[in-house]
């Protein structure tokens, strides 16, 4: 589900470029910035889907605190989006429900 | 008249089970419990259905346990009728997993000897590394072996107790939750029950108070030698379902997450955690299961049990103050069905078991003087 | 086993940050964990990168946080970053979490900086992706200089609210409108307060100057607004409400919502520390002295994790514990503590002025505190209001029996967004005052961590003191 609705960037000339994958698309995103920040800036408003009812959630708090930023970052279920920064070449998927027991770190 | 025939004392999972049996047989009863922080064993438990390894010094213990496992399901429709709540009652059979050879090797030792002392009639087996693999594919490398036993399962105690507060309710019962019960005084018309925001009388009166029950049944001429035993827990987020049976110290709950136990400690009233035991439950289970070792914990807790001297339950009734019994335990929710469908009878004067009096506090003056 | 310092700090905020300086310049050991990979705090965020445009946008407050970060150039403070605390022992040791491994270390004092949070805002759809805090929009123009999709709604309470809408309009991007919740009864309780107001204006000419600059702006503002229900398919679509007697339904593909600021109490409900509740703001907080001592000894909280005051004031607080932490550890006079306390003692005062006002008037609306049955709550594990008063029925007389009844609380946020509401809706059902409901019981981890994190920290590797079965 992509949104046509962007976060838009204030200052959109300065600063280097990472690129991630978000589901497979490539993501433009600034160094410095969180996982989050960078899917909003691209349209994916929601990274979630709860395992409790299975609806969608996006962030909403960006600031470590309500968890419905989860996203999965380089094979590692659950991550918190808003508190974890881009890095070129990460790979974020959406988790759909509860994780797998066996989506580990890539470390 | 009384205010009720029964009053129960607690409301946790064992007052609560008593209750639910009495006042399905018609008796009039009153719950009195606390409020939102009492201790509460009924609150941090890990849920099993469990009959292996229980009564080793006690084979009557061991034929109750296993009585209540077989009343198990009967009580969970039951309740899930009244309540509208799946309790999530799994009984497929438990596997408790072993790192150690020796310790193996001790615990069928002594699961072979209860089961001659029942004469045979305890089914478990023990199973080597590959044989647990095949009903546990997850297990890690350092599992040698684990006993398993068809009598084991688990459910949702929390949902067990919540649904029995529902039950209580629907079968006509009241529960006054408030300030603990400070005294019970016994008159030649009844006992009086009094707590700092009023007294209520009551015909009879069954000590279902956990840890409260010590302080609470001398007054009553009863004995309760509980002390607290505290237990240390995991609980990890929801991950999909991996593991269909429970074991003695991992399962997966209804929810999808992970249970993790469990520590016995003897710490007081203190009913934190510590670093040191939650990490080394954390290992071992690392070491059961090497692929939870990325999954994220979500919460410990300590909570305490309610502890006999022999680890066994106490039943009893008084014999200076009639009407007056005391029901306490250390694993209420294998034996709640058998509470509520026996041992409630057994109070109201319905015949029980003949091993029933094996359960009395007298034992503890017997093995003292012994 | 574990590192030693004389002072650990959690949280570079405001209060952390100047603490540390305090600290580092007499040459104590300090370390200062805080979660966020750069200093600042919440009303910081970014202080450090953020470009010069980006800094005027925010406006000077934002940016006279700069002259805190010098307090992290002393020797003796180590600042941890990206450092997640997620237990804190009353024998202060403390445990965290960096970039997946977790590590302890043990502090002759502790100082809890850990700010605040924002006040849950449940209402018919505030989970829907597109509805994010206040603050959260804040986060994203401080970091990463975002701005919303529009068109974008505001709504809700409190100063925050009106802030960012300033900031955004300083940033060339006008917000489609302002729903604000505050109750049409709150002015006249809030009069009685004014006259303190007044001897610190500060913060009430900043607030008019901001309403001005909205209405200049031509932002429709609707207010004393309820019923407030956002709507949509997969993400926020509308916001309906009602005001000036007329119900309403304003399109958006973002809404901010704001509901005043609450203390973060996580760590200091995990130690059991003693707490009060504040009925005019609303929330509890850690019973505390001037210097923040709490009732632990070796423990202190400062900031707006003692009690919402803002910035400014949690700077002055974070310096008036570090003062008490040097007496305690013998580096100054109880009488050198007095005369370097004074100036930001006075300080304190004067910030606090302003408060009462402020409480008063931005006071949160009922629907909020006791949304309707079918409001989620708990957003983690999608609990109802409805259920809530359902286990008070069941004879729950607090949110920890609710909570292990219906599982509110029982996810990985730990009850901060929904702590609040479970025991104000328990309180209001019972007719009980919110001291005597009480709070959820705080476990570790504060967050959740692996499992080989937690193993990991099984440093003792005699086999045979393996947890009993
Ligand atoms: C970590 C742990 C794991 C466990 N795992 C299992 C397991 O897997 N399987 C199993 O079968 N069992 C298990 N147990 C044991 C089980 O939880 C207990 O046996 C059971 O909960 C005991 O119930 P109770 O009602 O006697 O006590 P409690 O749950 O402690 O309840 C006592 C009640 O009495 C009330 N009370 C006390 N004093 C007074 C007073 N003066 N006036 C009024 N009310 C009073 C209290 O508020 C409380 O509600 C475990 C226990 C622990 C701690
Ligand atoms: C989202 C948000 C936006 C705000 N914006 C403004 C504003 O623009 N203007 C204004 O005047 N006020 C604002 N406030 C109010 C703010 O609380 C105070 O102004 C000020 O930041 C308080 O300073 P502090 O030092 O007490 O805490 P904070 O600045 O909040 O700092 C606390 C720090 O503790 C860290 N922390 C918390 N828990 C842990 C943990 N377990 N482990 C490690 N680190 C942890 C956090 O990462 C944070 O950096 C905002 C509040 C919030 C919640
Ligand atoms: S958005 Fe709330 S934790 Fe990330």
């Amino acid at each position: 589900m992509r949104n046509v609705l962007h976060f838009k960037r204030l200052d959109e000339a300065s600063g280097d470029t990472v690129e991630l994958t978000f589901e497979g698309e490539p993501v433009t995103a600034r160094a410095g910035e969180t996982v989050a920040a960078a899917l909003l800036a691209a349209g994916h408003i929601s990274g979630r889907q709860t395992p409790v009812s299975g609806s969608p959630r996006g962030p909403y708090c960006m600031m470590g605190a309500c968890f419905d930023c989860l996203v999965e970052i380089d094979g590692e279920a659950n991550r918190q989006g808003c508190m974890t920064q881009v890095r070129d070449g990460m790979v974020v998927r959406r988790m759909t429900g509860a994780r797998d027991v066996d989506r580990g770190s890539a470390a | 008249m009384a205010d009720s025939a029964y009053a129960v004392i607690g409301g946790g999972l064992v007052g609560m089970a008593i209750a639910w049996g009495l006042a399905n047989r018609g008796k009039q009863v009153t719950v009195f419990d606390e409020g939102d922080r009492g201790f509460r064993a009924s609150r941090g438990n890990f849920g099993l259905v469990w009959v292996q390894s229980k009564g080793l010094n006690m084979p009557d213990y061991s034929r109750w346990s296993r009585l209540s496992a077989q009343l198990w399901p009967k009580l969970s429709e039951e309740l899930g009728n009244v309540s509208g709540t799946d309790l999530e009652l799994s009984q497929p059979g438990g596997i408790h997993l072993f790192l150690d050879e020796d310790e193996a090797e001790k615990a069928v030792a002594d699961m072979e000897k209860l089961r001659a002392a029942l004469g045979g009639d305890y089914p478990f087996e023990y199973l080597g590394h590959n044989a647990v693999k095949r009903i546990i594919p997850e297990i890690g490398p350092e599992v040698v072996g684990a006993l398993h036993s068809p009598m084991d399962g688990h459910v949702n105690p929390l949902y067990l107790l919540r649904a029995l507060h529902t039950g209580v309710r629907d079968a006509g019962a009241k529960v006054l939750h408030g300030p603990r019960v400070e005294r019970i005084t016994h008159t030649k018309d009844g006992f009086r029950i009094h707590r700092e925001d009023g007294v209520w009388s009551a015909d009879n009166v069954v000590l279902c108070a956990g840890l409260g029950n010590a302080r609470l049944a001398p007054m009553i001429g009863l004995d309760a030698p509980v002390v607290p035993n505290r237990g240390q827990v995991i609980i990890t987020e929801r991950v999909r379902p991996f593991l269909n049976v429970p074991t003695a110290h991992v399962r997966q709950v209804g929810e999808g997450a992970v249970q993790i136990g469990d520590s016995k400690e003897a710490a007081g009233f203190d009913d934190s955690t510590s670093k040191n035991v939650i990490a080394k439950i954390a290992h071992r289970a690392t070491r059961y299961f090497p692929l939870l070792e990325n999954v994220r914990v979500v919460r410990t807790w300590g909570a305490l049990r309610v502890m006999s001297p022999d680890g066994h339950p106490i039943y009893d009734k008084s014999q200076t103050c009639p009407g007056a019994s005391l029901v306490t335990c250390h694993s209420g929710v294998t034996l709640a069905a058998a509470h509520a469908k026996v041992l409630a009878g057994w109070i109201c004067g319905e015949d029980a078991p003949d091993y029933m009096e094996v359960f009395g506090a007298q034992r503890f003056a017997l093995q003292k003087a012994g | 086993m574990s590192e030693r310092f004389d002072v650990a700090i959690i949280g570079a905020g405001p209060a952390g940050l100047a603490a540390a300086g305090v600290l580092g310049q007499a040459g104590c050991s300090v370390t200062l964990l805080d979660e966020q990979a750069e200093p600042g705090g919440q009303i910081y965020r970014g202080i450090g990168s953020a470009s010069g445009p980006r800094k005027s946008v925010l406006g000077a407050d934002y940016a006279a946080g700069a002259s805190l970060l010098p307090s992290l150039a002393h020797d003796s403070v180590t600042h941890i970053a990206g450092a997640t605390v997620w237990e804190v022992t009353p024998e202060r040791d403390i445990y965290y979490s960096q970039a997946g491994k977790a590590s302890g270390l043990k502090a002759e004092h502790v100082l809890v900086a850990t700010g605040a949070t924002e006040r849950p805002m449940p209402f018919p759809g505030w989970t829907l992706p597109g509805v994010m805090t206040a603050g959260a929009g804040q986060i994203l123009l401080k970091t990463a200089g975002m701005l919303p999709p529009s068109p974008c709604v505001l709504a809700g309470s409190g100063p925050l609210l009106f802030l960012i809408a300033a900031q955004y309009l300083a940033a060339g991007f006008k917000i489609d409108a302002i729903v604000e919740t505050t109750p049409r009864g709150n002015l006249a309780k809030a009069l009685p307060h004014l006259p303190g107001a007044l001897l610190n204006n500060k913060y009430l000419r900043k607030g008019l100057a901001m309403l001005a600059s909205l209405r200049k702006a031509g932002i429709p503002h609707y207010k004393a607004s309820t019923s407030l229900v956002a709507e949509g398919d997969g993400q926020v679509e509308a916001l309906k409400f009602t005001s000036g007697g007329k119900p309403h339904r304003l399109a958006c593909a973002s809404l901010l919502i704001h509901n005043g600021v609450v203390p973060n109490v996580q760590i200091s409900r995990s130690l059991n520390l003693d707490h009060a509740w504040d009925s005019l703001q609303h929330c509890w907080h850690p019973v505390t002295d001037a210097s923040g001592a709490t009732s632990l000894a070796g423990f202190r909280v400062a900031g707006d994790g003692g009690g919402i005051a803002g910035a400014e004031a949690a700077a002055h607080g974070g310096r008036l514990a570090a003062l008490a932490i040097l007496e305690d550890l013998g580096k100054i006079t109880g009488g050198e503590r007095q005369a370097r306390s004074s100036d930001d003692s006075a300080a304190l005062k004067w910030h606090g002025r302003a408060r009462p006002f402020l409480d008063a008037l931005y006071a949160p609306a009922r629907e909020f505190l006791e949304p309707a049955d079918s409001t989620i709550v708990c957003r983690c594990e999608e609990v109802t209001a409805g259920k809530i008063r359902e286990f008070v029925d069941l004879g729950c007389l607090g949110p920890n029996q609710a909570k292990s009844f219906g599982r509110a609380g029982m996810g990985p946020c730990q009850g901060r967004y929904c702590g609040l509401t479970v025991s104000s809706v328990i309180a209001a059902k019972l007719g009980k005052e919110m001291d005597e409901v009480g709070y959820y019981r705080i476990r570790p981890p504060l967050k959740p961590i692996t499992l080989r994190e937690l193993a990991s920290m099984d440093l003792d590797d005699d086999a045979d003191e393996r947890p009993a079965a």
